[in-house]
Formats: C-alpha cells, structure tokens, sequence
C-alpha cells in the first residue's frame, strides 16, 4: 500500500482539499459534459475554458480570487457565442473561434502585464495549468456552491436539454425556446469549466469535460448511466490524478513533483482508450438528427 | 521600426501570415475550425519537450504537430454523422499534447519565459538562421496546397460529389491535416501556439463573409492575414505588449468588419449574397 499512498498522504490539509474540490469539479463536469459530448460541443466548451482563461489572467492581474474571473469570462463569452453564432455547424464553429481567438489575446496581455507587474514569474503556469494544491480553503465553499448550482439546472433542465440536443426541430414543435435553453446550457457549462480550471488549469479543463464523458457514453446506453458512469470515471481520474502527482515528488526529477493536470488527462486518455479495447455492445445513444443531418436528404 | 534587427521580424511574420492565410481559409471552408486550434497547441507540447531534451524546437514542433495531426485523423476521421465523434477525439489529443506541454515545462527548470514565449509568441529577436526554416516550410505547404487545390476545393465544398469522382475524403482530409501541422510548426515559435489559431481563423471567416469565390476569398485572406500581422507588429513595437494580444484582437475586427460588410451587402439591390444556390 505504501508505494501508492505515500505516508502522510492522507493528514495533509492541501490534499484534503485538493480531494475534495476534485470530486467535486470531477461530478460537475461530469454531468455537464454528457450533454456536451450528444450536442457535439466540445469545442464550445473548449472555447469556453480558454476564453475563461481571459477572466483568471485579469482577475490575477488584479489581485483578485481567480475563480470569479473564470466564472465572470467563462458566461460572458458563453453569451457571445450565443449571440454571434449561427444555428449552422460550421458557422457555429467559427464564432467561437473568432471568440476564443479574441479572448486569447487580451488573455496573452493580462499575463504580460502581470508578469511586469508582480514579477511573479510563475504566473502563467498556475493560471493556465492549474494548482490543486494550492487552492485556498476559503474558496472551497464558493466553489461547491457553484458547482451545486450548475447541477441543479441541468437537473431541472435535463428532459428540455436532452430534447433540444436530439431533435431540435421536435423540442421548437413542442413549444420550447430552443435558443434560451441553449443560452442557460452554456451558462451551465461555463461555470462547470470554471471550476475546472481552478482544478486542473483553463487549457486542461476540456480533459475533464469531454474525456469521462465520452467514456461513459461509449460504455452505457441510457444518458442517466452515462451521467453517473462520467461523473465516477471523472472522480477515480482526479484522486488518482492527485494521488500520483503526490507520489511522484519522489520520481526524476527529485524533489519536484509532476502536475496533477498531466496525470488527470493522462488517466482520462487511458479510460477513453480502453473502451476502444473490448467493442462495446452497442455505441453510444447516437442521436438520429445527426445522422439524419449528414444523409443525403 | 525598421532597423536591420527588425527586418527579420518583418520577413518572419509576411511569411508566417501568408502561409496562415492559405492554409486557414481551408480549415474553415472545411469546417476543420477546432483541428486549427489543436494541432498548434500539440506543437507547444513538442517545443517543449525539445527545450527539455537540448534539441532544435523546430524538430519537437514538427513530431508532435505531425503526429498529432495523424492521431486526431486516424481517431477521428469524419465518417457520416461522425461530427461529434469527431470533436471528441480532437480535444482529447488537444489536451493529452497540452498535459504533456505542462509536463515537460514543469520538469525542466526554466520555464516562465520558454512557456510564456511558446504559448503567446516572440516575434523579436529573431535570427538569420531561423529565418531559414520557416521560408522552407512555408514553401512546402504553399507548394501542397498548390498541388492539391482542386481536389481540396472539391472535397471542401462537395464532398459527396468527390467521392463519387473517387477523391477519397478521408485522405484529403489527412492530408491537409498534415500539411497545417507543417504550417504549424513554421508559425509557433513566431506568433505562438495560442494564436496561431487566431491568425489561421479571423482572415479567412472575415474574408469568406464577403466573397463568394474561392479565389478571391484565399487572396483576400492573406491580405487581411498580412494586415494583421503587419498591424500587430507595428503596435507591438510601439506599446511592448505581446504580439498575440493584437493579433487576437485584429482578427476578431477584421471578422466583425466582415460581418458588417456583408450585411450592408445583402441590403444593397444588385449585390449578390455569399453562396448563392448553385
């Protein structure tokens, strides 16, 4: 047991956290990127996290608790997307990358400007590859709340959401506003990738979102299980993520430790493979519309 | 402005926006948007992983780009009604290279300046030697998208109908997959891996938004590419700030212009709309 958890594991008051928050962004993301994964954005909610990222750079410009400046960037630019995007694939597509590409600059600046100001030069790192460990446990409340929010409206929402990403046409035909659905599902997502980008850092955030998710759904036939299956996959990914990184302060290059966010993605990675390995029964609930997009008509 | 030490500057970023222009007038005609932005952020990971080892960056840039253009096309081909499928294996290998990225600059001790620099781009200071490799790079991708304009165009615009001619969509798509990678590892030691994208997506979207044809709209992308570039440079000078920040924000303006144009465009009698049913 010892070569896995190290001693003293357990008694440090960072991996409690870090264990804690992981669970939590690990469920939040998990639910929420089930639905990313049937309605095909996973590049929205890409675009989201490093347009989030903007919002963390400027809030640590500032001096500022980087989480309300994921969370501010991360829905503002949900509803730019929104409002710019086109109901077409492709041009949804490239919305958000004039969006994504936009807040990358300012991003690029804010990181400028506070490296010249602070002369803290490890800046860039923790905003971009997250620090687990070092999350201070005053934010840990806000940070669950989000999270519980964010759940709580894809609870509420999930028959309308499932609907409007399957047949968009039916859900219009049955009286839904399609467009506001999809505003406060994105809103949902970007409080969900600002968490993880707490967690595991902005431009990472995505292995949490789409990986687990991706899994479950190859792996489970009915979107429920699939939200419970990512969410579980997503939390073994995290603490194994955190409990690696732990361990690997003794591993070359001694006395430095791995970043959790490379082991989390790593883990991801690995899960998603593995459902390549043995064919699944039956493929994920692929919706009809898509393939019904694609068809000559 | 320009001095002799800038001149490289200038010759570097013309070359890296003319090839950014052309290749990324393709990858949002084909819809390929999120592979633009996964393949250069693959690349940081190789550059990287090369400082990390003491190798030329230009050779980490080249392996990973190539290797992660091959992965997300083998994964992830687009087969019918595969979109989605297709999203998810990009940002998986997107991340996977960008947790490798973190790895390697993390272990190796001198980081700040080598990721800030890799991420966001570092367009001064750049050497006679290195001026060498991009413009070779650059030719190699102009030179591929050249020869298979045709077949791109076709594939692009119809694919059902490529097929039916026996152009295979799926090496077209490798293919042009391959040849971004190659841009990619030209552009992101100038203009960094991070907005590299942007430089590859606002010309073209502005420029497709007001032209129909194909010719036009690729000739129209360099230039605002150029104009970009140029305009990013000058600023950049001027003011110190990073070169990726204006680079971001000229090709959300450029876009928006566009955008502008066009619907005054399709107000105006006579002006026929973009696309127009054929």
């Amino acid at each position: 047991m010892h070569y896995l958890f190290e001693p003293g594991l357990f008694g440090s008051g960072p991996v409690r956290t870090a264990l804690l928050v992981g669970a939590v962004v690990a469920i939040t993301s998990g639910v929420i990127g089930v639905f990313t994964v049937i309605r095909g954005q996973s590049f929205a909610g890409h675009a989201l996290a490093d347009v989030s990222l903007t919002g963390g750079s400027g809030a640590f410009l500032i001096g500022f608790n980087q989480f309300w400046g994921f969370l501010i960037a991360g829905i503002v630019a949900a509803g730019l997307m929104e409002g710019i995007g086109v109901q077409r694939r492709r041009g949804r597509d490239v919305a958000t990358g004039v969006v994504l590409g936009a807040g990358l600059g300012a991003a690029a600046l804010f990181l400028y400007l506070a490296t010249q100001q602070t002369s803290t030069t490890g800046a860039s790192f923790t905003v971009l590859f997250g620090s687990i460990f070092v999350i201070s446990p005053d934010t840990v409340p806000a940070l669950i709340a989000a999270g519980v929010v964010a759940l709580v409206v894809v609870a509420v929402l999930t028959r309308v959401l499932l609907l409007t990403s399957i047949s968009p046409d039916l859900a219009r035909a049955r009286g839904v506003h399609v467009r506001t659905v999809g505003i406060i599902y994105l809103a949902a997502l970007a409080v969900s990738v600002s968490l993880t980008a707490v967690a595991i850092g902005a431009v990472l955030s995505t292995a949490l979102l789409i990986g687990p998710s991706a899994t479950a759904l190859r792996i489970t036939r009915s979107p429920g299980w699939a939200m419970a299956a990512s969410a579980l996959t997503g939390i073994a990914a995290t603490w194994l993520g955190i409990v690696l990184a732990y361990d690997s302060y003794y591993w070359p290059p001694y006395g430095h430790g791995w970043p959790v966010s490379f082991f989390v993605v790593a883990l991801v990675l690995v899960g998603y493979l593995l459902t390549y390995v043995k064919r699944p029964r039956r493929l994920a609930p692929r919706s009809p519309h898509e393939g019904a997009e694609c068809s000559p008509a | 402005m320009f001095s002799s030490l800038m001149m490289n500057t200038w010759i570097a970023g013309s070359i890296v926006a003319v090839i950014a222009g052309m290749v990324g007038f393709f990858a949002v005609l084909r819809g390929q948007t999120f592979a633009a932005h996964a393949i250069p952020n693959g690349a940081f990971a190789g550059a990287a992983g090369a400082s990390l080892l003491g190798i030329n960056v230009l050779w980490g840039l080249a392996v990973f780009s190539i290797a992660g253009a091959l992965g997300i096309g083998a994964l992830g081909s687009e087969r019918q009604g595969r979109k989605s499928r297709n999203d998810v294996v990009t940002a998986l290998g997107l991340v996977l290279m960008l947790g490798l990225g973190a790895l390697f600059v993390s272990v190796s001790s001198q980081y700040a300046e080598e990721t800030y620099a890799l991420l966001f781009g570092e367009v001064f200071g750049i050497s006679q030697g290195e001026i060498l490799p991009i413009l070779g790079l650059g030719i190699l991708s102009a030179v591929a998208i050249g020869v298979a304009f045709r077949p791109l165009m076709l594939t692009s615009a119809l694919p059902e109908v490529a097929e039916a001619r026996g152009v295979s969509t799926r090496r077209m798509d490798i293919y042009f997959l391959i040849v971004m990678a190659l841009a990619t590892s030209m552009t992101v030691p100038v203009v960094g891996a991070l907005l590299m994208f942007s430089l590859m997506i606002g010309p073209p979207a502005a420029a497709r938004s007001v032209t129909a044809r194909p010719g036009v709209a690729l000739a129209l992308s360099v230039v605002i590419a150029l104009a970009t570039v140029w305009i990013s440079i000058a600023l950049s000078y001027r003011t110190n700030w990073p070169l990726g920040f204006f680079v971001g924000v000229a090709g959300a303006v450029f876009y928006l212009l566009g955008l502008g144009v066009r619907a005054l465009g399709t107000r105006l009698p006579g002006v026929s709309r973009p696309y127009p049913a054929r």
